[in-house]
């Protein structure tokens, strides 16, 4: 079925033009509109960007959070053949300079003053972005600038236009072609420049079905759009699939209350990166420690149970008539509350993808009865490579190949994807789109992986960030910093953790630990501390750290490839890794190499076995002003493990 | 919409005078507000700022003087009427209710505009419920207004001091009134919490046109937000005016920094 957003949006409103389309939580309640009444604001949103000027494959941003409008915008300027491009809304204005230019954008969408103050002040340097409309006037009254106008004016304009050329929208929408461009989106890219990602409705509409159709996704699902719209994956779960399978996307408040509307909505069709996860078990964990001792020990018990049985349950496996009635009876008890607490009651489909996910984690949420499994996928792919199967979840894969996907291994170990959902090209970048996009049409994921013997994809690390240990015991060992990074970050007292080893003979880290289960876990050891580099350096805190990583290393010496991976010496960080320092892409990744080169004393200190080092580091507020954190860094040795050769 | 343009004087203090016993709090003080602008009082530690505000709504009967409030003159002012007649402020220390929700607080302002009596409401009889319902849509705006919808139903004494000094604006809010009274509304609040509260004030005054009565010890923040300023000394006043005028004020300067004589 080749077809495109808009038509499918008129679809829906002359099939069901009464069913529920989008709510949003609005003064207290949920506001809903309908299929119909959402073309109409689209038709009349259209209208006017066709009056201001905007034209077939003319560029228009769209920053902001998950407001109906600000879908309805993206929608109506699908309408015009022109093409939104999303960004992220908590970027820096800096940020916003190159994705603006690069792709020309005279049009802009922004939710509210924030983003409206962040586009003035790089105007100067974008002199072709002609026309800002705002969806939130507050604050903005007094605003007297050329080109910026509120949505409701936009409406206001498209509803005269409208009136005079009745005919106008659907002529428009007849004259896209499925194999016109849709969206882009810019990739945060960990070196150089973000490059523009560019899908056809084609490409995003094929892997919006594949993934509906191996769920079997109904119109009667429910979702929280509650991730930055900037980002594939969000545009996938609450956009193409939203239109796709015409079901309910929902709007939460506010960022804050998201896991308060995440609980009213009830979802059944749910996604969020490992992090989400691990914020929403931490704070049961936490919340279970000041529970009452008999709460506690209910809760204890039947968890124990729950991770005896539970994954076993979900995975369709034969389980004694004892366990059942148990488990049973801890659903009722626990489980169930569990579940409706958290807002996963009536979850039938969860999906966790961008990140590697502890085994612990993972396990915790099939044992308690929510069906949450891993994708692998990115940008490039419109997300749908690898899903897993219901009863087949596994932590340590991503999945098997769905619908029209073809995977084979590279012989560096490369994953390489060929698949309906590619994307079209970098825009105006052909030397990045040759590198990724072969002409035999193979597209190079730079992922290093290999298929197991259950026909699941298993990743390991990104093929660059694969070396080699030089010297010393395990010389010539393969080394996957990303590997060992995320078994640290497996345990939850440890938030990012950043490994060096190519080319060393042994492997450091630097390690975040996570405040907020630190300072609880310090808080009940009445452990005083006055903040977070205070906390970050006690000693005990050393040798919570300590254990963990020896914990990581006695677990690698089990594995026959990794062995040479074992952490010998750590240090933990004064500060928190953050985005707005560049320590972080915008999706939380770390950037390896900036982190060396902007902490290269301390790189240097734990190679040179150095016991103690002091840094001062620059930091940027939210506001954009600086300042400066300083403080001397203990530097600590771990025990490593003799590998274990695995029996013959 | 309301294109901010500062009208007539809508409140008007004229030789108002405050003794309690032998000490003289406020001595022949003289200003006005003017509608729609926002009025800062400034002054050193006992200066008598919040004793003028006292005046102004009722809780202190000044000896001497009378005050003008839209056109009606009172030798002092009655505390029962001057919520009703459109005055209303928050306090220094904070006075919420710690063991109700936010909602709830802020439904508390509004409990001079409720018509229904107290048996109507607890049958939840079809006009009460009705008019409680209006009420609370006013309520919701102003906690979207003030970005609290995180915490509508958090108990407050559970909230950090910043967002109970924003509750407690939301109150005041509630009551919709004509002039605001705020005191110190930024004490004890860090640099951002400091930024947001001023621009509530600015989004209130400027979004409801709501005139505003600000006492504030961090010149940063008064010089930045108000139109104009009065400033008070040993309950007496020592200058008036813009900003900048205020700031160039040789008496204003001395009562800041000392002279050498």
């Amino acid at each position: 079925m080749r077809t495109t957003f808009p038509q499918l949006l008129l679809q829906h409103a002359a099939q069901r033009p009464q069913a529920s389309a989008m709510r949003e939580k609005e003064y207290g309640i949920w506001q809903t509109l309908s299929w119909a009444d959402l073309a109409a604001l689209v038709q009349e949103l259209a209208a006017g960007l066709h009056q201001a000027g905007l034209r077939r494959h003319d560029h228009m941003i769209v920053v902001g959070a998950n407001r109906p409008r600000l879908y309805a915008t993206m929608l109506a300027v699908q309408s015009l053949g022109a093409v939104p491009i999303p960004l992220y809304q908590d970027a820096a204005a800096t940020e916003c300079v190159f994705p603006i230019n690069n792709a020309e954008v005279t049009f802009a969408f922004a939710e509210d003053q924030e983003q409206v103050d962040k586009l003035l002040e790089i105007r100067a340097q974008c002199p072709q972005l002609a026309r800002i409309y705002y969806d939130d006037p507050r604050g903005l009254r007094k605003y007297d600038e050329p080109g910026l106008a509120s949505l409701d004016e936009l409406q206001a304009a498209g509803h005269a236009y409208v009136a005079q050329h009745p005919d106008f929208f659907k002529g428009e929408v007849a004259k896209i072609a499925s194999s016109d461009v849709a969206a882009m989106f810019f990739t945060s890219g960990t070196t150089g420049n973000p490059k523009g990602v560019v899908h056809t409705h084609d490409s995003l509409l094929n892997r919006a079905r594949a993934g509906a159709d191996f769920d079997k996704l109904t119109s009667a699902e429910e979702v929280l759009a509650y991730l930055p719209p900037a980002w594939i994956g969000q545009n996938i779960f609450s956009y193409a699939q939203w239109l796709a399978c015409g079901y309910v996307v929902n709007c939460p408040e506010s960022a804050a209350t998201a896991s308060i509307d995440l609980k009213e909505i009830g979802p059944t069709y749910y996604f969020a990166p490992p992090r989400i996860f691990e914020g929403l078990l931490t704070s049961v964990m936490i919340r279970m420690e000041d529970a009452g001792a008999l709460k506690r020990r209910m809760f204890h018990a039947c968890m124990a149970l729950a991770q005896r049985v539970g994954p076993a349950l979900m995975d369709g496996q034969a389980v004694g008539l004892k366990d059942r009635l148990l488990y049973a009876l801890g659903n009722v008890l626990v489980f169930g509350p569990l579940r409706n607490t958290l807002g996963f009651s009536r979850v039938r489909v969860a999906y966790t993808a961008g990140e590697a996910i502890g085994p612990d984690l993972f396990s915790f949420y099939r044992s308690i009865g929510i069906n949450l499994k891993q994708l692998y996928g990115s940008t490039e792919t419109a997300v749908f490579v690898c899903l897993q199967p219901d009863n087949q979840a596994r932590a340590d894969t991503v999945g098997v190949p769905c619908e029209g996907v073809q995977i084979k291994v590279a012989d560096n170990g490369e994953i390489l994807v060929k698949s309906p959902g590619l994307l079209k090209e970098y825009y105006k970048n052909p030397a990045a789109t040759a590198e990724v996009l072969t002409a035999d049409g193979w597209y190079h994921t730079s992922d290093a992986g290999f298929i197991d013997a259950h026909g699941h994809l298993k990743i390991i690390d990104r093929v660059k960030d694969v070396g080699r240990i030089k010297g010393g015991a395990f010389d010539g060992a393969m080394f996957a910093p990303k590997y060992v990074e995320n078994k640290l970050k497996f345990f939850q007292h440890i938030k990012e953790v950043v490994a060096y080893g190519d080319g060393r003979e042994k492997v450091c880290v630097f390690i975040n630990i996570d405040f907020d289960a630190v300072g609880n876990w310090a808080e009940r050891r009445n452990l005083p501390y006055a903040g977070y580099t205070d906390l970050a350096q006690k000693p005990e805190v050393y040798q919570l750290v300590k254990e963990c990583v020896e914990k990581v290393n006695a677990d690698l010496s089990n594995d026959d490839l990794l062995a040479g991976s074992q952490v010998s010496r750590f240090l933990v960080l004064h500060k928190e890794l953050d985005a707005d320092d560049g320590e972080l892409t915008r999706t939380n990744k770390v950037r390896r190499g900036f982190i060396a080169d902007k902490y290269s004393v301390l790189v240097d200190a734990l190679y040179a076995g150095k016991s103690s080092q002091f840094i001062e580091t620059v930091v940027k507020f939210e506001d954009g002003r600086t300042g400066s954190v300083s403080a001397t860094l203990r530097l600590d040795d771990a025990k490593t493990f003799a590998p274990v050769k695995a029996a013959a | 919409m309301s294109d901010k343009e500062i009208g007539d004087v809508i409140l008007d203090v004229k030789n108002i005078s405050l003794s309690f016993g032998g000490v003289k709090a406020l001595t022949d003080i003289s200003f006005n507000v003017k509608e729609h602008e926002i009025r800062a009082i400034i002054g050193p530690n006992g200066a008598g700022k919040s004793s003028m505000l006292n005046c102004i709504n009722g809780v202190y009967r000044p000896q001497i003087g009378s005050i003008t409030f839209k056109g009606q003159t009172f030798s002092h002012m009655d505390s029962h009427q001057v919520a009703s007649m459109g005055i209303g402020r928050t306090f220094q220390n904070l006075a919420l209710f710690k063991g109700m929700s936010v909602l709830d607080n802020i439904m508390s302002g509004r409990n001079l505009k409720i018509k229904s009596g107290i048996f109507a409401q607890a049958l939840r009889l079809g006009p009460a419920e009705r008019e409680e319902i209006t009420h609370r849509e006013q309520v919701e705006r102003i906690i979207d207004f003030l970005e609290i919808q995180a915490y509508r139903k958090t108990p407050v004494g559970q909230l950090p001091y910043g967002l109970q000094k924003r509750v407690d604006l939301g109150r005041a809010l509630a009551m919709e009134p004509k002039v605001l009274l705020l005191d110190e509304p930024m004490a004890g609040m860090n640099v951002e919490e400091k930024q947001d509260m001023c621009r509530f004030v600015l989004d209130v005054n400027d979004e409801f046109g709501t005139t505003v009565v600000l006492i504030e010890h961090d010149m940063g923040v008064v010089m930045d937000i108000s139109d104009r300023v009065v400033v008070l000394d040993y309950g007496k006043k020592i200058g008036d005016g813009t900003p900048d005028e205020v700031r160039n004020n040789e008496d204003v300067i001395s009562a800041y920094l000392g002279t050498s004589h």
